[in-house]
């Protein structure tokens, strides 16, 4: 191999895209779309938030998309993937707009690396620097878990999108306008399998029963109010969650009572010292999640898929 | 209405033809995913226009619109409006997204709709208007479209996710067969 040609694959990155079925190029998903941060705000402010309500979708969705090929049946398969693929678009738009905002939340990388801004955000952050809900992050159970999971982060997602599709930030009520049709789909997704496995066989009752009771601690924080999403909401660009609380207790009491399901009585899962996924503080499986999300990008930091 | 006509070039002074003729060729651009659609018919495409550029050439703008966020086809619709531009002469052409408002299922014009159902695909219905929070569906959703084959009410939604972002899968309990719903968002 002559000096020239270093390597083999060299010829097939740049240049005309056109030989290849998709375009192989990453284009700027806000590509036009005006980033100017709202008057009165402050940009590194936004940034963080964007990544909070960013890195919720991402780390939901990589959990979902674990599920391909797991799923009970093929049209199972299919919706969860469908619904990974709803919150990464999300995700994306999310975390190329905290970028927009604030350039300082990017990671360190080589200098000259073709890696985009949210690519950047998703696979070059530790996990202390993701600002999910430890709902999220969990690692996968049974089918009744995800249904439950499901349940839980979508319907506190759809309260919230809908308030900030008013967002005085052009971007997050645009992304929040789409993601409200979206996420309408998922929690009805979720609805009727948690109907259906609660009246199904004793066993499929016995796993949703041991699937809520798993995962409930872990919906307050989807209510609870960070610092910064109450300055964000108090500038009319974020929504404050604690607000969410009655409407989404109204949707969870609608399906337990048609499902025959008891209220769990168990408490929020503490944080450390106060502070939550939202501050940086999450469980150990994150850390396990971001390992195998981020590993090959880490290994290639330079590199162009 | 009409998807085609707001696909319309602007009239910058002395690009009037190129403008006509990029609307064009951008509208003949297909769908990647649902090739009887063109992306006007599908409302993706929202806009074209050129404009003289300093060296006396003419640059195309085109603005697309992702049907659902994470829409994976998003760049290869960019690069086939790219490509066919450069094909009908147009060296510089740049394609921007339009987020707001959201790509709604009532932009699929009548041509499209037409097109859905020659290819045994059934179009959605008008998009429900609501006030006030999104209801939960716990049932079956409360209109099922009518079989695109026999034309048969008596169909059964089979997953409100598809092959694709934009469709469900049904069947028809008349004639037996599956078919793809384009869903109302």
């Amino acid at each position: 191999m002559s000096d020239e040609h270093g390597s083999v694959f060299d010829g097939l990155l740049g240049g005309d895209s056109s030989q290849w079925a998709f375009g192989t190029d990453f284009e700027d998903p806000l590509s036009g779309v005006d980033t100017t941060t709202p008057a009165g705000v402050n940009p590194a402010e936004l940034a963080a938030y964007c990544l909070m309500l960013g890195d919720d979708a991402l780390i939901m969705s990589q959990r979902l998309s674990e599920w391909c090929s797991r799923a009970p049946d093929l049209e199972e398969d299919i919706a969860l993937a469908n619904m990974a693929l709803d919150l990464l678009g999300q995700a994306r738009l999310l975390l190329a707009r905290a970028a927009a905002a604030d350039p300082g939340v990017l990671p360190a990388l080589p200098e000259g690396s073709p890696v985009p801004p949210e690519d950047a955000l998703a696979f070059f952050r530790d996990d202390r620097q993701f600002r999910n809900v430890r709902l999220a992050e969990v690692a996968n159970g049974d089918f009744a878990h995800v249904v439950v999971r499901l349940l839980l982060f979508s319907t506190a997602r759809l309260a919230l999108l809908e308030r900030l599709r008013t967002s005085r930030d052009q971007v997050l009520a645009a992304v929040a306008a789409k993601g409200v049709k979206e996420v309408t789909y998922h929690r009805d997704w979720a609805g009727r399998w948690f109907l259906t496995l609660a009246r199904g066989t004793e066993e499929s009752h016995r796993r949703l029963l041991a699937a809520l009771d798993a995962l409930w601690p872990l919906r307050g924080e989807l209510v609870a109010a960070h610092p910064l999403e109450r300055a964000l909401a108090g500038a009319g660009v974020g929504v404050d969650p604690a607000t969410l609380g009655e409407e989404v207790d109204a949707v969870l009491d609608q399906v337990l009572a048609v499902s025959g399901v008891p209220r769990p009585e168990r408490g929020d899962l503490a944080g450390v010292g106060g502070r939550t996924g939202r501050d940086g503080l999450h469980t150990e499986a994150l850390s396990r999640l971001l390992a195998e999300m981020q590993v090959v990008a880490r290994a290639h930091p330079g590199g162009r898929w | 209405m009409n998807a085609d006509r707001r696909a319309t070039a602007s009239r910058t002074p002395g690009t009037a033809d190129a403008g006509r003729r990029a609307a064009e060729v951008a509208g003949e651009v297909r769908d990647p995913e649902m090739p009887m659609l063109t992306l006007a018919d599908l409302g993706v495409l929202r806009g074209v226009e050129v404009r003289r550029d300093a060296d006396g050439s003419d640059a195309v703008i085109a603005s697309i619109t992702p049907t659902y966020t994470g829409c994976p086809a998003m760049a290869t619709m960019r690069d086939d409006l790219v490509h066919r531009l450069n094909d009908a002469g147009f060296a510089h052409v740049e394609v921007r997204i339009v987020l707001d408002p959201p790509w709604s299922s009532d932009w699929i014009s009548e041509r499209g709709r037409a097109a859905l159902r020659a290819a045994g695909m059934s179009a959605p219905g008008p998009v429900p208007k609501r006030t006030g929070p999104v209801p939960l569906t716990l049932g079956p959703p409360r209109t099922a479209p009518p079989c695109p084959r026999c034309g048969s009410a008596a169909t059964r939604l089979t997953s409100e996710f598809g092959a694709t972002a934009c469709k469900a899968l049904y069947r028809c309990t008349g004639c037996l067969e599956p078919f793809e719903h384009v869903k109302e968002i």
